[in-house]
């Protein structure tokens, strides 16, 4: 198994082209959540010219919806969703200078493309292991959309947030290859 | 007749709403226990350990096992020898899963369609009623994730294409979902019916507790070879490769129509969650 690695956020380009596929890595700083609904909204506000309500330059974006947080606490269950969904809107943010995407599943060929053109890694997260994950989140801040519930774009500060590197930019694919090692023919 | 309070119905839907999202059911601890033994990847053993140590933290934290709490599906067998007093019940399930997933903090999933607009309360839900003999008043609460539901497919095979038909569709849309329903899955496959039944029994397949047989000896025999097939796809937990990408294979199978075979796969992933009331 390879080593762990820990990464804060802003990433540089120096992060990005030293993270291999299946690296295990864990990050610390700040992340922002973005997933179907948030997406969408900011591919129309790109298209249009205009501003956007977060930075995406050199930062992460964690496909993540929590369920509500209990008193006492920042965030309830936390864990990553599906991540194809967000390939249609991906390269857009890609273009930008978002060098890393949190999620789980396959991403499309388009986004593989767009993150070796731009240096940018997809990391997937336990899909499933809410309670677990939310333990590394320390801080929570609706930054905009609050008005989609689960769906809005919020700012999280993590500590150690434990994460499988799957596509790097050189066009390795850990999906690929993992299924590959194991399949019985 | 047996009288039965919608009072009583929606404080026991509340309370197994929020049950069922908080403790992972026994019989899926164990089989992520038992995939140990036979889980070769050391990164596919890391995952199973983690998913061990979420559903103990959910459950003592009182915290969901996941952030998908599901769109709430409800099955109900009703004895037809017991009366429903003080309202409907249709209303009186939807308002326990509204209680329950605003007061248990659980996460709510449900919106318009086009607009994409949250309805706010996780309903409406999904009910499935069911009509039996009795003076019993059964109700599963079965907070279903979109993750897993997004994979699901449904085939209208010819009836030519036969087990060797069925078994390949099931592989393959097990092939094509990939990582992408949370493996290590559980499987439900509905044979027979029609179009909608055969959707339906897939989903009830899921209701059967893991590490129990299919009591039609024939079915189980499919079953195992099902999943030894998923198995050996190399899939593996989460999809990052290994020997356990399905957790077990359930069927339900019943007689249909002489030109068709109808054929649903229903996925759902490891957090699987279902509770069943008696009242």
């Amino acid at each position: 198994m390879n080593d762990v690695f820990h990464l804060e956020t802003p990433l540089s380009g120096e992060d990005v082209a030293s993270l291999k596929s299946g690296d295990r890595v864990t990050i610390s700083g700040v992340l922002y959540t973005a997933r179907d609904a948030a997406h969408r909204r900011l591919v129309e506000l790109i298209e249009a010219g205009k501003e956007l309500p977060i930075p995406v330059k050199d930062q992460i974006i964690y496909y993540v919806g929590p369920s509500p947080a209990p008193p006492g606490k920042v965030i309830g269950a936390a864990g990553p969703t599906t991540s194809y969904r967000m390939d249609p809107y991906a390269p857009r943010l890609l273009e930008l200078g978002l060098k890393g995407m949190i999620g789980k599943g396959r991403r499309s060929q388009e986004v593989k493309e767009a993150m070796i053109k731009h240096k940018a890694v997809y990391m997937a997260a336990i899909g499933g292991a809410g309670a677990l994950m939310a333990r590394a989140i320390k801080e929570v801040r609706v930054v905009a959309y609050d008005e989609l519930g689960p769906e809005a774009i919020r700012e999280l500060k993590v500590e150690k947030l434990p994460v499988v590197v799957v596509n790097d930019i050189y066009g390795n694919d850990l999906y690929v290859e993992g299924q590959k090692q194991y399949r019985i023919a | 007749m047996r009288e039965v309070s919608t009072k009583r119905i929606i404080a026991e839907v509340r309370d197994s709403a929020i049950r069922a999202n908080y403790e992972l059911g026994e019989d899926v601890v164990r089989a992520f226990q038992d995939a140990l033994e036979y889980e070769e990847s050391p990164v596919a053993r890391d995952i199973l350990g983690q998913l061990m140590e979420n559903a103990a933290i959910a459950r003592e934290e009182r915290t969901p096992i996941c952030q998908d709490t599901g769109v709430a599906v409800i099955f109900v067998e009703l004895g037809q020898e017991v009366s429903i007093v003080g309202g409907d019940l249709k209303s009186a399930l939807e308002e326990g899963i509204r209680q329950g997933y605003e007061d248990g903090f659980l996460r709510k999933s449900v919106c318009h369609p086009f607009s994409r607009q949250n309805t706010g309360d996780n309903t409406p839900i999904i009910v499935h009623f069911d009509v039996v003999p009795g003076d019993k008043l059964k109700i599963w609460v079965v907070p279903k994730g979109g993750g897993s539901e997004n994979m699901s497919q449904l085939f209208m095979l010819p009836p030519s294409a036969g087990w060797a038909g069925i078994r390949e569709k099931v592989i393959d849309t097990m092939e094509k979902a990939g990582p992408n329903p949370c493996p290590p899955t559980i499987v439900g496959v509905g044979i027979g019916g029609n179009f909608e039944q055969s959707a339906l029994m897939a989903k009830k397949a899921l209701l059967r507790p893991l590490g129990t047989k299919n009591q039609d000896l024939e079915l189980a025999k499919l079953e195992e070879e099902l999943l030894t097939e998923i198995n050996r796809t190399g899939i593996g937990p989460q999809g990052l490769g290994g020997r356990v990408t399905s957790l077990a294979v359930h069927i339900l199978m019943m007689p249909c129509h002489i030109a068709s075979l109808p054929l649903a796969v229903n996925v759902q992933c490891h957090a699987s969650r279902h509770l069943e009331i008696v009242l």
